[in-house]
């Protein structure tokens, strides 16, 4: 009886199970359970995972507190044109170590920000307004940034070089243009 | 009322077919087939934006233009023809009368008024919100309407179709359990109910949100809800495009399952695990704990996945334990060689299977791993996965059926029978290149939903390798063949349904049933005694050879995922 009649016996749960079947469902479960155990494997001996500490918060409380970072150490201003319009960004630079606060908009990322290679800083992430996505390239790390939660990330910038922050959540009409630098410089 | 009880019996296949099941069957065929060429010009527009030479539309009719392909495609292709299946897999498998054809119609109804409106609401802008529609982005109205209407229409629907099944059982019109395919229907059915449950709990509050009547819906909610209604609705995909797998397998060969208890138990954990599926979408997301995102984007230690991998193996071992059975014994592979490659119905499944497992299976894996979803979320992976999954997976076998269909329930013979040889070939082709350079680029960063990746005019943007962009092209290359792989496909079923000859037997008519009792077939002598389908101990050793092939590239690829996470910055 083919799979479009009914099974010869009412009770299909007692017919026998193929050999073939069966030695793949066990080389299947066990597949399974190795990828299965690589997750908190990584979370132990891994370096690349998240931190589970977020918080809720508010444009305002979060504005402030990016604010209060971007004049304390700021070092430089750039000036750069997105679509025909002059934007004048600050470049901060934070001390290792410090919390570092990064503010996704439309269709904007907020301050710019300078790194030492080799140190370990807290980023802390969150959008003003829609849902963004925070690709840095060309490491290719992508986190999901919401609005109303503050996101908070211990990363540790590797090599020294220009990076770029992309964003990869559809965002609207301007989506594509919402993209920034991040400087990792050599440790002095 | 009086019920309609008036079947014919299907010359080709032997099975009752119900007069008004015919009917809803059909109509629920012509409008997905419908949704398949609106979607379709769409996703030509699609290719040929994010295929940078021709780079054709502006980005606000790029965006407007994806939003209308994701729903076209993803929801109403590919629901309308689900149902079309649910019919058919209850009330023809069955050879029993509908249940209450006015409710269906009511439902079918609603599902093209919702889809209608949906579409409207996109087209006149403002809704370019994507399939997605993650708040706080707003699309008007009728957008959720249109959405919240289809879901009432298709839920409909599956209860129509849970009805069918008591009125077969208790007008005896079958002999014990219900075939396979139809169990697998089953499977598709209860997770759809689950799906639109979780569809309404999330779109009817965006909808008053929408008319002003709640202020405020929390991002990450949303996210978390509305993906437990747009990832189970591909587990419902999953589900029926499986059960096409069977379908076919025992159309064209006379397949016996390998085991009946295997493959519906591998159905049954479909139900149970597939649902938790909504944390593939938030590993990278805020205020979730890593424990909550292990456990459900694992669907509970890969048992959802264990079940794909099942039928993997035993929709192939079905037919080639038939091939052997017919004398194609030499070798590992000659029952796979010797298999019907010129019939679209055969190849389009087989194919189906193949793209289903090795390219959007283990690409679905890597990315639904925790830690590695960090490289690959929201680029043009994840497309890639899903182009794998969805089309090369669920519309291809879809189309592969149709093929089927329209001799059997339209009665009409195929059109360009040549073309439509040919047609699952270019098709698949197509969509093979495509998913596998979005996969690429993705690997490479590129990101998904984006109208320039050049950043043309901006002083800050980045300049992606060269290589980036050339898989671009390449995908634009698949995709313009699936196009026109799928145009073939659509000239042909367009062509046979209306102007096909017509197929007239000369011994046809229409048979009244008497009252509530449909004559059952008698049960062949002997079945008992074949109980299953493999009659050797090792009946399918050229299918597990296939297993062992795609396990090797299986663990190959996520370990290769592994040491690429390794070398990106350190995060904690």
């Amino acid at each position: 009886m083919s799979a479009i009649q009914p099974p010869e016996s009412r009770v299909w749960w007692k017919q026998p199970v193929e050999p073939l079947e069966i030695t793949w469902i066990v080389i299947a479960f066990v597949w399974g359970l190795v990828m299965f155990a690589m997750m908190p494997y990584w979370h132990v001996f891994g370096k690349q995972n998240l931190a589970n500490e977020a918080y809720r918060s508010t444009p305002e409380a979060f504005s402030a507190k990016t604010q209060a970072m971007i004049d304390k150490h700021t070092v430089r201003e750039e000036t750069h044109k997105v679509q025909d319009v002059e934007l004048k960004i600050p470049v901060v630079r934070p001390p290792a170590g410090a919390d570092v606060y990064l503010i996704a908009r439309l269709w904007q990322w907020w301050p710019m920000l300078e790194l030492e290679a080799g140190q370990t800083y807290k980023l802390h992430l969150m959008s003003m307004d829609w849902l963004h996505g925070f690709s840095l390239q060309p490491e290719n790390i992508n986190i999901q940034v919401h609005p109303g939660y503050e996101h908070i990330l211990q990363v540790q910038p590797t090599r020294a070089g220009t990076y770029s922050i992309i964003c990869n959540e559809y965002c609207g009409i301007n989506h594509h243009t919402m993209a920034s630098r991040l400087y990792v410089v050599e440790k002095k | 009322m009086a019920l309609n009880r008036m079947f014919r019996t299907c010359p080709m296949t032997g099975l009752r077919v119900h007069q008004p099941a015919e009917a809803l069957i059909k109509v629920n065929a012509v409008a997905a087939v419908v949704s398949l060429l609106v979607g379709g010009v769409l996703a030509l527009l699609v290719t040929l934006t994010r295929w940078k030479a021709p780079g054709m539309l502006p980005p606000e009719w790029y965006y407007l233009v994806l939003t209308g392909h994701g729903l076209d495609m993803l929801v109403f292709w590919i629901i309308f023809f689900e149902i079309a299946i649910l019919y058919f897999a209850s009330s023809i498998l069955l050879g029993c009368r509908l249940a209450a054809p006015g409710m269906a119609w009511t439902g079918f109804g609603l599902m093209v008024i919702g889809a209608i409106m949906n579409n409207v609401a996109v087209f006149r802008g403002g809704s370019s919100v994507m399939f997605t529609s993650y708040v706080p982005m707003q699309a008007s109205p009728e957008f959720y309407l249109g959405l919240i209407l289809f879901a009432v229409g298709a839920l409909i629907a599956c209860f129509v179709f849970f009805g069918t099944l008591v009125v077969g059982q208790q007008e005896r019109t079958y002999n014990g359990s219900v075939p396979l395919v139809t169990f697998g229907a089953v499977t598709a059915a209860i997770i759809a109910v689950f799906t639109i449950a979780s569809g309404a709990i999330i779109l009817i509050p965006t909808f008053l949100w929408s008319i002003g009547l709640i202020d405020h819906i929390d991002s990450l909610m949303y996210r978390a809800v509305w993906w437990a209604f747009g990832h189970s609705s591909q587990q419902i995909n999953v589900a029926a495009h499986v059960s096409v797998w069977y379908a076919v397998a025992a159309i064209v060969f006379g397949a016996k399952p390998m085991s009946e208890k295997v493959s519906r138990l591998a159905f049954l954990l479909y139900i149970m695990f597939i649902t938790i599926a909504s944390a593939h979408h938030l590993l990278v997301d805020p205020g979730l704990t890593s424990n909550w995102k292990i456990v459900n984007t694992s669907y509970a230690i890969y048992l959802a996945v264990l079940a794909s991998m099942v039928h993997g193996l035993t929709v192939p071992g079905a037919i080639e334990v038939s091939q052997r059975q017919k004398g194609f014994t030499r070798g590992l592979f000659e029952w796979l060689r010797k298999a019907p490659w010129g019939n679209p119905v055969f190849s389009g499944m087989f194919m189906s299977l193949l793209g289903f497992g090795f390219l959007g299976g283990i690409s679905g894996v890597i990315m639904g791993t925790e830690q590695l979803n960090l490289i690959i979320h929201n680029t043009i992976y994840v497309p890639g996965h899903f182009h794998a999954t969805v089309v090369l997976g669920t519309t291809l076998a879809f189309m592969a059926v149709t093929y089927f269909v329209i001799p059997a329930i339209f009665r009409r013979e195929l059109s360009f029978p040549k073309l439509a040889q040919w047609q699952p070939y270019l098709f698949g082709l197509g969509m093979t290149m495509l998913s596998l350079f979005m996969m690429g680029a993705g690997t490479l960063g590129v990101p998904r939903r984006h109208w320039d990746i050049t950043f043309a005019g901006n002083t800050l943007g980045f300049e992606f390798p060269g290589v980036a962009h050339l898989m671009m092209a390449l995908m634009g290359l698949g995709g313009l063949l699936a196009v026109i792989g799928g145009a073939i496909y659509l000239l042909v079923v367009v062509h046979s349904v209306f102007l096909g000859k017509k197929i007239t037997t000369p011994d046809f008519k229409l048979v009244r049933v008497a009252e509530g009792m449909a004559a059952v077939p008698a049960r062949p002598a002997g079945a008992a005694l074949q109980a299953h389908g493999g009659v050797h101990a090792w009946a399918a050793p050229g299918t597990f050879t296939l297993a062992m092939v795609f396990l090797t590239t299986f663990v190959l690829y996520y370990f290769i995922n592994w040491k690429y996470l390794s070398t990106v910055w350190p995060l904690k």
